[in-house]
């Protein structure tokens, strides 16, 4: 981390215009300007609301689609082509039709769900379809009632596969719900200020921003996953 | 309670595994014995109905409860004993648990995952879970594999105790188990 810190701090001393690349003394001070901005903090609300609402609703549908997709063999082969298409169709091509669709202010929520949604619901799937049949058998066999084998079965063996898919798609999420944004401009979001500052040439608020993108995703991630896995100490997964 | 199977045939890929197989099971143990790959274990998954037969019947009567040990232990392994048990049974009775459990050597607040139990501690809990089932009828499928002369001898006991006046099929290729049981043989 120091390393490349340093790198980049020689390369902007190289190049020698804060245009083309600040360093990163420029990008943190401006990145504290901006954080005693209450017009900072509300960029950062909306746009964190839109993305996660988008993963948070992603998971929501993913889980009982690859529950339904696993149980019946329809299901999985009506949902196959749809889950293949969104997981080709480049990302920008999806913002872009999505806004004939949906409004500005919503199209981050459905660029993150629509990009959320594939890799949540296979892994789930994967995880679904991989619970050990014979201890399977053995629930039929003691005629285990269904809401307990999906707390003590599924839940603990499909909870890996959910971690996993979870770890990806809310860097996925953050991506495209800002791609998003730069396209859509909704008011008052990340999105928007990362595009102005483009216009504007503003290239220390354009690093200020994206570092701003990369911490609340990866705190978002940590914070996630930290949740996930104490379900999975919980339940001994 | 009885189960009556009537000429039962099986196979697996055209090579016959049971051929024209007749009992009844009545109240009481019954050995089924054969050497490895005999078939016992298929004569005991047809029985449950977790298997087809190719021909004949298993008549068991409506609603007839099951429980089992199976070939393998079929343990939830990231579970502790007592969570084993409150999985597969309804309305167990903790007391009673603890009490069989410790007969068989194995205490019902030991917090370790079953995951860690030594082989014959796992057969042993398998064996006990069959045992405190809610069941009308036990298929048991070399339950006492793994166990040394002593956990034998008290594996048997509580069986005896705790199924009597149930059918109870017992797939074994020791002499002994039939012996100690008391119990009639089938051979395959």
């Amino acid at each position: 981390m120091l390393f490349w810190l340093a790198a980049w701090q020689l390369g902007s001393m190289a190049l020698g215009q804060r245009i083309l690349l600040p360093s990163p003394a420029e990008a943190l001070v401006r990145l504290g300007q901006l954080a005693v901005t209450g017009a900072f903090w509300g960029s950062v609300l909306r746009s964190s609301l839109r993305i996660l609402g988008g993963f948070l609703l992603a998971c929501c549908a993913a889980v009982p689609a690859a529950a339904l997709a696993a149980r019946f063999r329809p299901v999985r082969e009506l949902l196959a082509p749809l889950v293949a298409a969104v997981k080709a169709v480049p990302v920008m091509s999806f913002i872009i039709l999505a806004l004939l669709w949906v409004a500005p202010e919503e199209l981050a929520l459905f660029i993150s769900f629509l990009m959320v949604f594939p890799p949540i619901y296979l892994n789930l799937l994967e995880g679904i379809s991989r619970t050990d049949p014979q201890l399977l058998e053995m629930a039929r066999v003691f005629r285990v009632p269904l809401s307990r084998r999906i707390r003590s079965l599924y839940v603990p063996l499909t909870l890996p596969y959910f971690r996993s898919a979870c770890s990806l798609a809310l860097g996925l999420c953050w991506k495209s719900g800002v791609a998003a944004e730069v396209i859509g401009l909704p008011a008052g979001t990340m999105g928007e200020r990362l595009y102005e500052a483009k216009i504007y040439l503003e290239t220390p608020d354009l690093f200020a921003w994206t570092l701003t993108i990369v911490c609340l995703s990866v705190l978002f991630e940590k914070a996630f996953l930290a949740l996930v896995d104490r379900a999975m100490r919980k339940v001994g997964g | 309670m009885e189960v009556r199977v009537d000429r039962l045939c099986k196979a697996y890929d055209g090579k016959p595994v049971l051929r024209n197989i007749s009992l009844t099971l009545t109240p009481g143990v019954t050995c089924v014995m054969a050497p490895s790959g005999g078939g016992k274990t298929t004569l005991l998954r047809l029985l449950m109905g977790l298997e087809r037969p190719d021909a004949g019947s298993v008549a068991a009567p409506a609603g007839a409860r099951w429980a089992a040990v199976f070939q393998e232990d079929r343990l939830l392994p990231w579970l502790d004993a007592a969570g084993n048990l409150r999985f597969a049974l309804s309305g167990w009775d903790p007391a009673r648990a603890a009490s069989l459990l410790s007969e068989l050597n194995i205490s019902l607040a030991d917090p370790k995952p079953v995951g860690e139990y030594s082989g014959g501690m796992r057969r042993r809990l398998a064996l006990a879970r069959a045992l405190l089932a809610p069941s009308d009828l036990l298929a048991l499928d070399e339950p006492f594999t793994g166990l040394d002369a002593e956990n034998r001898g008290l594996a048997r006991e509580c069986l005896l105790r705790e199924t009597a006046g149930k059918p109870v099929v017992l797939a074994t290729h020791d002499p002994g188990d039939a012996e100690a049981l008391g119990a009639r043989v089938i051979s395959l």
